[in-house]
């Protein structure tokens, strides 16, 4: 009885004594270094999935008997069953090694990539700062002899693409786009994120071959700022379906939120040449995914698409679902007086 | 010791008695019992916490049996009868214009994730499970909308059941955001919480935006 009360308390601090167990493995059992592999016996139930269940017992037993006689009760069991019991043994150390050694590398590749804590000095922000940088992003600065600083912060971002994908979202849905291969909604995400890691990478990487003085995540921050110009430009033309605005918010609001980060590289750049690849890549791509994002989901598109590819379905005559059709029957008429007043 | 000696004990005083400590009115076995109660039992007992949950949800107080006591039937009898009900809205017959099953569970559990995700990384007290568990329960009213607007398709889809859609589902989409706030937005520092509510916000707006555009065939 005194010595199983020991066990059970053990029992439960069991995890805490991996370490221990590791070290006084290898003290007990099998002297021998050398493993005659040749002579190890296959069926010696050491398979590396019972491994678990073995170690666990094995601490037990461990934990019930007394430190010094677990060593001796083990050998004795194996000279008893004969040499097969002793090499069963040896194979089964081996196996728990393995195990042991598997399990440290696996907790301790979790404790460091699976940290959250990596993450939470990007996202240390106020709301009003963040209204503040929503606001900048769309106004260039003058001052670009200086470098500028740039916010290292990854919460407006990441809620800009957020806000981006629920806005393509309702594009698709109100120009019926139909996806064969694939979800709306995964595309949707999957353009979105793809433009914002991957265009930061290539202009990061860019950004080390031009020597400028900009990091990773200043520059997803950069980027995913610049996003707001194309959800506001994105949010007003997929509900007015008005070619000429679309254009001219295109320019406008396209070409701000462009200026600006345009600005801020060049400010943190050397050299005429540098500078120019950096600005020129950067407003290429970013004008132009504003671009694809409004005629990728465009009825028009979606008519040519259809009558390359279904003979059945009729050109510039689908009809969006019924639930823009009088908000946007609304919408254009007045976008169309008022154009026409001005 | 001869100072106590002569120290003597009065005899009202009593000096005998049971020396264990009762151990209390439950026994080791008691702990055990419910492996032996009728499975009737059991599974009212689960369905009462789920209900009671629902209660809070629609009757969104301060209270804390929400978090306190998390649970994840819920959410998944939600997100699964939410998904079913969003099949069949198809444009074509031989194209699936409509989210899949797949999809609407996805959106719900991944949005829900990366809400959790960004309140604990803002600071939040709350944990990951107990925010998945508020989030999931506060689809309720949207589940409520998404059959409302089904019966209302049944009559016809015109204007007016246009109309009565879009008040419905957004008279849902606020109750849905108001009651989570109510709950996760305690758990933050009191200058953060439109950082914390904003994506809610998001997440329960592009399910309402998948309900409304829900057209059967």
């Amino acid at each position: 009885a005194g010595g199983a009360a020991p066990g059970r308390a053990g029992a439960a601090a069991g995890p805490g004594r991996a370490s221990a167990d590791a070290v006084s493995a290898p003290a007990q059992g099998g002297g021998s270094a050398v493993i005659d592999m040749e002579n190890m016996d296959d069926t010696s139930g050491s398979s590396f999935e019972d491994m678990g269940e073995m170690h666990q017992r094995m601490k037990e037993e461990e934990e019930e008997e007394a430190e010094g006689e677990a060593g001796a009760g083990e050998e004795e069991d194996g000279e008893f069953l004969g040499m097969k019991g002793l090499r069963g043994q040896l194979g089964r150390q081996v196996a728990d090694q393995m195990w042991q050694v598997g399990k440290r590398q696996a907790s301790k590749a979790f404790s460091l990539y699976a940290n959250i804590d990596i993450l939470r000095p990007y996202f240390d922000v106020e709301p009003v700062q963040v209204r503040a940088r929503l606001l900048e992003s769309m106004i260039p600065v003058k001052m670009i002899n200086f470098p500028q600083k740039i916010a290292g912060e990854l919460y407006g971002p990441l809620m800009l693409v957020f806000t981006l994908v629920a806005i393509l979202l309702h594009g698709m849905k109100t120009s019926d786009t139909i996806i064969r291969e694939g979800t709306l909604m995964g595309t949707a995400i999957g353009t979105c994120f793809g433009y914002w890691l991957g265009v930061s990478s290539f202009m990061y990487f860019l950004a080390y071959l031009c020597n400028a003085q900009i990091t990773m995540v200043q520059m997803l921050s950069l980027l995913g700022y610049g996003l707001f110009g194309h959800c506001i430009t994105l949010f007003v033309t997929y509900n007015i379906h008005f070619h000429s605005l679309f254009y001219i918010f295109w320019l406008v609001v396209g070409g701000l939120s462009t200026l600006r980060m345009v600005a801020v590289l060049v400010s943190r750049t050397v050299g005429h040449t540098q500078r120019l690849i950096l600005c020129g890549t950067l407003a290429a791509l970013h004008m132009l995914f504003l671009l694809y994002l409004h005629f990728a989901y465009h009825k028009v598109v979606e008519g040519i698409l259809d009558t390359l590819e279904g003979p059945n379905m009729l050109p510039f005559q689908r009809v969006a679902r019924d639930v823009p059709v009088i908000s946007s029957a609304v919408l254009n008429t007045t976008a169309k007086a008022v154009a026409l007043t001005l | 010791f001869p100072g106590l000696a002569d120290v003597s004990i009065s005899q009202d005083i009593p000096v005998e008695g049971e020396i264990t400590v009762p151990v209390g009115s439950h026994s080791p076995d008691e702990d055990y019992s419910t492996l032996d109660e009728p499975v009737k039992d059991t599974i009212m007992r689960d369905l009462k916490a789920v209900g009671k949950k629902f209660v809070h949800v629609m009757y969104p107080r301060k209270s804390s049996a929400l978090l306190r006591d998390w649970d994840l039937w819920g959410p998944l009898v939600l997100c699964v009868s939410l998904a079913l009900m969003l099949q069949g809205g198809s444009a074509d017959s031989k194209d699936d214009g409509g989210p899949q099953f797949a999809e609407v569970f996805v959106i719900i559990w991944f949005g829900a994730v990366v809400i959790t995700l960004n309140s604990k990384l803002l600071g939040g007290t709350i944990s990951f499970f107990q925010s998945l568990c508020v989030l999931g329960y506060c689809v309720l009213p949207l589940t409520v909308a998404m059959l409302v607007c089904r019966l209302v398709l049944l009559a016809g889809a015109g204007t007016i059941s246009f109309i009565i859609r879009l008040i419905v589902v957004v008279a849902m989409f606020g109750w849905s955001t108001l009651a989570s706030t109510a709950f996760l937005a305690d758990s933050q520092p009191p200058n953060r919480k439109a950082l914390v509510v904003y994506p809610i916000f998001l997440f329960y707006f592009v399910i309402s935006w998948m309900i409304l555009t829900f057209t059967p065939q």
